[in-house]
C-alpha cells in the first residue's frame, strides 16, 4: 500500500513537472502574411503596427514564447509610442484637429492579453503537435499519479471514522517547507494565468482538441482553467469520499459542489458557446459574478434573443430572490459549501489546508471590516457602471466608470479571488477568499445572521472544550467558544462544512434549520446543572 | 476589595473565575504549577495525535485574563496556613486571600507496583505527561512496545495516541470485558472487539505484576501477574484511574479524606476554604452520583454554583439528571441518566439491548422492571439530544414513551442513516408491545 502511494506522488510530481516544462518548449512565429490578416482581423486603424510586427515576429530565428512575447508587447508599444508622440507634436503646435485624429490609430488592450492572441496562433512545436499524447503525460499521468496517491487510504486510514492523524506534524499541512512550496507554485501559477496569459499558451495546445469538441473553438486560457480546475475539484473530490466516507452530508456535499462545478460551471457554458450562445454559468450569482452587469454584458445578452434575455432576468433573481430565500430555509451552506465553485475548491482540493485558518478575535474583526467594504465596494461599482450605461455618462458621484471596473477585477476578481484567495491555502487556510473577500458570502452571510432557519446545535452540557471544532473550521470561526457555554452557532461566515460537527468527539454539534424561536440562545450556566440555578440565572 | 485566590487552572477554577468576574468586582488569583494559561485537558490526546497544535487546547485566547482582570500566578502552593490566610510557595514567596478556592484537580493511581517510579513509567494527566510521552515515545523506532495497564477511559485513549504513531500497544485490562464495571455487557464486549480490531494486543483479565529496569534504570519490561509472561516495552502508561490532587493540602488542617472533603455548598472544614472539582469529595454522595467525581463537566457545574455562593447568593451544589460521554476509538459514547453495569445494576433494573449488524452501533436502555419507569440510556455510535433526554427523565417517561419518540432523540448529522425503526421494532418482539414510532419533533413534544 506504501509503495503504491509512493509510486503515485513519483508519477504525479513527474507530470507536474512535465507539465510545468512545456511552458518553456515550442516555437513562435507568424508569416507576413499571417500578419496582415491578423492586422486586418482585428481591424487595426494604425499604419504602424503591420510593419512592426512583422518586424518583430516574421523571422527566421526560433523565438520561444517569453522571446516572442517581448517583440510582440515592443511592437504594441512602439506603435503606440508614435501616435504618442504625435499627439504630443500636435498638442504643442496646437493643432486641435490633427491631434484628435489620433486616437483612433491607438490600440488599446493589456500588453500579454494582445500578446496572447498572436501567439495561440503563432505556436508550433511538439507540445501543440502532439496534444493527445501530451494531454495523457501532463493531465493523464497527474490523475493516475494522484489517484495511487490517495486511494490506498481507503486501507491505510484504518476504520471509517475521523483520521486527522499528524495533520500538524507534516510539513505539508502544518506550514512546512512543502507548503511554501506549493504556496509558489499555486501563486505564480495565478500570476501567470490572469497577468501573463502568453506565457501559458503551451498549455491551451495540450486541451485544444477537448475544447474543440466541446465547443467547436480551440482552447483559450480561461479553458485550460476550467478544465484543470474540474480535474482537481474531481480528485480531490475522491480522497473526500475515503476521509469522509463514514458521514453522509460531507458525502453528499462533495457530490453536489463537484456536480455544479462540473455540469453548470463547465459544460453547460462550453456547449452553449457552441450553440452560438452567450455561455453563462446559471449558478454563479452576482456580486460573486461581478461583471454581470457590466456594459458588455448586459449588450452580448441583450443581443442574444430570448436566452440572452432569460439569462439577465435569471441573473437579477438568482440574487434578488432566490439566494436569500434559500438561505433564509437553509443557511448559506446550501450555496457555499454544496454550489459555488470557490466553495467548492476549496472544500476539495483546499480541505488539507481547512485547520490552517486564523481563530483569534483580531481576525474576526479584520474580516468583518474587509468583506463589508468588498461588499459595498461591488454594489457601488455596479451602481456607478449601471448609472452609467443607462445615462450614457462616463461617470457617477464622481466616479469614473472604467476606472472603477478595471480597478474592482485587478484587486479584488484577480489579486483577491486568485493569487491571495486559492494560492495562500497552504498558509493561511482554505477559505481566504470566501472569508475575507467574497461580498456573495457578505451578502448571504447577513442573511443568515438575521433571518434564517439555520444554526448549529450544541447539545447541551456534553463539550468538553477540546477545540477540535475551531481548530477544523475553515472559516475561522471559535465554534468551542459556543460549544463550551452551551450555545448554539449562528454566525454569518458559517459555511456549514459540517467538520466541526463531524469531527466533534463527543457528539456536541448538529447542523439544523428550525424554527427561528431561540434559535439564538445565549446562556449563563448549561444544561445539566441545578435546574433553579439554571432557570435563576437564564431567565434573569 | 476581597482577594479570592484559586488553586488549580483548570475547567472548576477557571469557570469559576469567569462566574465571579461576570457578579463582582473582587481581585481573582488564578494559582497554578502546571502551565501558564488553561488549556482542555481531555485535548491532549490530539496534540500527541498530531491533530491539533497545544495552543489549540487553549479556550481563551492569552489576552482574555488581563482583559477579565483575572490574575495568574505560576507557582507550587507548599503549605496552606488556614488561620492567617496565606500561601506559601515553593519558591519561598507567599500570597494573601481572602477566599481561597482548591481546585486542584487529579494525579493518577500507583497502586505500588514494583518499578512504578522507573523511567518510561508515566501516566497520561497533565501538560507535563504529554511532554514526557513525547520524549518517551516519539515514534516506533524509540519505542518498540508499549504496555497500558488499566482499563478506563484514560487506558483507552493512552492506547489510541500510540497506535496512531504506529506504536504497538499490549492494553492490559483487570477486568474480563473492557470497562464492565460501569457498561453493561453487550456494550463491553462491541468495544473489547473494536479495540482489537484497530491491532491492540488486549488482554483482558490481566493484571500487572511487576515492571523490570533495565541497567540504566529505565523500564525495559513488565511481568503479567497471571501467567508470569514478560512483554519487552519501552513505555509503561498507568491508567488505573487517578486520585484528588490534595498532597499538599493534607498538611493543612483542612479536613481530607481521599479527596477534600466539602458539604453541599462546597465549603470545606476550614471557614472561607473551599473545594471544586475532581479534588472535592462530598461527604455524604448526591444520588447515584460517587462522593469524589473525577467529570469535566461536574467541575464546571461546581463552578458555576460556587460563583454565586462567593458573589453573596448562597447556593448548594445540586447537579441535575447525571450524563457523560467519551469516545472509544472510532465510536462515540454518550450516557443519560443511570445505566449500570453487571456488577453495580439494581434488583429492579431491566435493560434492553439494540445492536447493529456492523458491531460498531448500539444502545442500551435501563429501566423499572415493574414500573416501567425510563431510568437511562447508553448510545454507542448515535447521538442523542441531551436536552431531549434531561427532560424525559424531569418528567419521568416510561421506557414505552421514550421508545415511541426516540426519533426526536436523534442528534446524528442530517442525511444520516436512522436505525429508530430496527431499535422500535425489536423492543415490541422483545417486550410484546406494539409501539409505532412517533414522527413529532423533540420541540413539539415538549412544547
Amino acid at each position: 500500500m506504501k509503495i503504491i502511494k509512493h509510486t503515485g506522488l513519483v508519477l504525479f510530481i513527474i507530470a507536474l513537472t512535465i507539465f510545468t516544462g512545456t511552458l518553456f518548449t515550442g516555437s513562435f512565429g507568424l508569416t507576413k502574411a499571417e500578419v496582415e490578416e491578423y492586422v486586418t482581423a482585428q481591424g487595426y486603424k494604425s499604419e504602424v503596427i503591420t510593419e512592426a510586427l512583422e518586424k518583430a515576429v516574421s523571422t527566421e530565428k526560433e523565438l520561444s514564447i517569453f522571446e516572442f512575447s517581448n517583440r510582440v508587447r515592443d511592437a504594441y508599444q512602439a506603435s503606440n509610442d508614435h501616435y504618442d508622440n504625435l499627439i504630443a507634436k500636435y498638442d504643442a503646435e496646437k493643432n486641435w484637429d490633427k491631434k484628435g485624429e489620433q486616437y483612433q490609430y491607438k490600440i488599446y488592450g493589456k500588453p500579454h492579453t494582445l500578446s496572447y492572441n498572436l501567439a495561440k496562433n503563432a505556436g508550433s512545436g511538439y507540445v501543440k503537435e502532439n496534444a493527445g499524447l501530451m494531454w495523457w503525460l501532463t493531465f493523464g499521468l497527474g490523475i493516475i499519479g494522484a489517484l495511487l496517491f490517495i486511494l490506498p487510504n481507503f486501507i491505510l486510514l484504518g476504520a471509517p471514522g475521523i483520521k486527522n492523524d499528524g495533520v500538524f506534524h507534516k510539513a505539508a499541512t502544518n506550514r512546512g517547507w512543502i507548503a511554501w512550496l506549493v504556496l509558489f507554485y499555486l501563486v505564480t501559477f495565478y500570476l501567470l494565468l490572469y497577468f501573463k496569459a502568453d506565457y501559458v499558451v503551451n498549455w491551451t495546445y495540450i486541451l485544444d482538441p477537448i475544447s474543440e469538441f466541446l465547443n467547436g473553438g480551440k482552447a483559450s486560457q480561461w479553458f485550460v482553467y476550467g478544465f484543470l480546475y474540474c480535474t482537481i475539484m474531481t480528485v480531490m473530490a475522491v480522497r473526500m469520499f475515503i476521509k469522509y466516507r463514514h458521514n453522509k452530508y460531507q458525502i453528499l456535499r462533495t457530490t453536489s459542489v463537484l456536480f455544479f462545478q462540473i455540469v453548470f460551471a463547465f459544460l453547460i457554458p462550453e456547449i452553449m458557446t457552441s450553440l452560438n450562445m452567450p455561455g453563462y454559468d446559471f449558478k454563479n450569482a452576482f456580486p460573486l459574478d461581478y461583471d454581470f452587469f457590466f456594459e458588455w454584458n448586459i449588450e452580448k445578452l441583450t443581443e442574444s434573443g430570448a436566452v440572452g434575455l432569460f439569462i439577465l432576468v435569471w441573473g437579477t433573481i438568482l440574487t434578488l430572490v432566490i439566494v436569500p430565500l434559500m438561505v433564509y430555509f437553509f443557511g448559506k451552506r446550501w450555496y457555499c459549501s454544496w454550489v459555488c465553485g470557490c466553495g467548492g475548491l476549496a472544500e476539495t482540493l483546499g480541505d488539507p489546508y481547512r485547520q490552517l485558518s486564523d481563530k483569534s478575535l483580531k481576525s474576526w474583526k479584520l474580516e468583518r471590516w474587509v468583506i463589508h467594504s468588498v461588499l459595498v465596494f461591488s454594489v457601488l461599482m455596479t451602481v456607478v457602471t449601471l448609472y452609467c450605461y443607462f445615462s450614457g455618462a462616463e461617470s457617477f458621484l464622481g466616479i469614473h466608470s472604467q476606472w472603477i471596473k478595471d480597478t474592482y477585477s485587478f484587486l479584488i476578481g484577480a489579486w483577491f479571488a486568485g493569487v491571495i484567495g486559492t494560492g495562500f491555502y497552504p498558509i493561511f487556510g482554505n477559505r481566504v477568499w470566501c472569508r475575507f473577500g467574497c461580498p456573495l458570502a457578505a451578502y448571504l452571510g447577513l442573511v443568515q445572521r438575521f433571518k434564517s432557519r439555520f444554526r448549529i446545535t450544541t447539545n447541551g452540557g456534553q463539550c468538553i472544550s477540546c477545540g477540535n471544532c475551531s481548530t477544523y473550521c475553515e472559516m475561522g470561526i471559535d465554534v468551542r467558544a459556543y460549544a463550551q457555554k452551551g450555545e448554539n452557532i449562528v454566525r454569518s461566515s458559517c459555511v456549514g462544512c459540517g467538520v466541526c460537527s463531524a469531527v466533534c468527539p463527543r457528539g456536541v454539534l448538529k447542523l439544523e434549520n428550525d424554527s427561528m424561536d431561540g434559535r439564538i440562545n445565549p446562556t449563563e450556566v448549561l444544561l445539566g446543572n441545578d435546574v433553579n440555578l439554571l432557570d435563576l440565572l437564564n431567565k434573569k | 476589595m476581597e482577594h479570592i485566590v484559586i488553586i488549580g487552572n483548570g475547567i472548576s477554577g477557571v469557570t469559576l473565575a469567569r462566574h465571579i468576574r461576570k457578579n463582582s468586582n473582587k481581585k481573582i488569583t488564578i494559582v497554578s504549577a502546571e502551565t501558564d494559561y488553561f488549556f482542555s485537558r481531555t485535548a491532549l490526546m490530539y496534540v500527541y495525535m498530531g491533530h491539533m497544535k497545544f495552543e489549540h487546547t487553549q479556550p481563551y485566547e492569552n489576552w482574555f485574563w488581563e482583559k477579565n482582570r483575572i490574575e495568574l500566578k505560576k507557582g507550587f502552593v507548599q503549605t496552606i496556613e488556614t488561620h492567617s490566610k496565606t500561601l506559601h510557595f515553593a519558591k519561598g514567596d507567599t500570597l494573601q486571600y481572602d477566599k481561597l478556592i482548591l481546585a486542584t484537580g487529579s494525579k493518577p493511581n500507583k497502586f505500588g507496583w514494583p518499578g512504578q517510579d522507573l523511567d518510561g513509567v508515566q501516566g497520561l494527566y497533565n501538560k507535563q505527561d504529554l511532554d514526557t510521552l513525547e520524549q518517551n515515545a516519539p515514534n516506533n523506532k524509540v519505542c518498540n512496545r508499549a504496555v497500558i495497564v488499566g482499563g478506563g477511559l484514560i487506558g483507552i485513549e493512552f492506547a489510541e495516541m500510540l497506535v496512531s504513531r504506529k506504536i504497538p500497544v499490549t492494553f492490559l485490562v483487570r477486568e474480563s470485558s473492557f470497562w464492565n464495571g460501569v457498561l453493561p455487557e453487550g456494550e463491553s464486549e462491541m468495544i473489547s472487539r473494536h479495540i482489537k480490531t484497530h491491532h491492540i494486543d488486549l488482554r483482558l483479565s490481566t493484571n500487572l505484576k511487576e515492571i523490570k529496569a533495565d541497567e540504566n534504570g529505565r523500564v525495559k519490561s513488565i511481568i503479567i501477574e497471571e501467567t508470569g509472561e514478560e512483554i519487552n516495552c519501552n513505555v509503561v502508561g498507568l491508567t488505573a484511574g487517578v486520585t484528588p490532587n490534595i498532597d499538599f493540602i493534607k498538611k493543612s488542617n483542612i479536613e481530607t479524606d481521599k479527596g477534600v472533603l466539602v458539604n453541599r455548598k462546597l465549603e470545606t472544614s476550614v471557614p472561607d476554604v473551599y473545594a471544586i472539582g475532581d479534588c472535592a469529595q462530598q461527604r455524604e454522595a448526591i444520588g447515584n452520583r460517587r462522593p469524589i467525581e473525577a467529570v469535566w463537566y461536574t467541575g464546571r457545574m461546581m463552578g458555576e454554583t460556587l460563583a454565586q455562593t462567593i458573589c453573596g447568593n448562597p447556593m448548594e451544589y445540586n447537579p441535575g439528571h447525571w450524563f457523560n460521554s467519551a469516545k472509544f476509538m472510532d465510536i462515540e459514547y454518550q450516557t443519560y441518566g443511570w445505566v449500570f453495569g453487571e456488577r453495580n445494576r439494581p434488583d429492579y433494573e431491566k435493560h434492553f439491548h439494540w445492536i447493529h449488524k456492523d458491531d460498531n452501533k448500539c444502545i442500551t436502555i435501563a429501566y423499572h422492571k415493574d414500573t416501567k419507569l425510563f431510568l437511562g440510556i447508553n448510545t454507542f455510535g448515535i447521538r442523542m439530544r441531551h436536552e431531549f433526554f434531561d427532560n424525559v427523565l424531569t418528567k419521568k417517561w416510561t421506557v414505552d414513551k421514550v421508545i415511541e419518540h426516540l426519533s426526536a432523540a436523534n442528534f446524528d448529522p442530517e442525511f444520516y442513516k436512522l436505525h429508530e425503526k430496527d431499535i422500535v421494532t425489536q423492543f415490541n418482539s422483545e417486550t410484546g408491545s406494539a409501539i409505532s414510532l412517533s414522527k413529532k419533533s423533540w420541540r413539539k413534544i415538549f412544547a
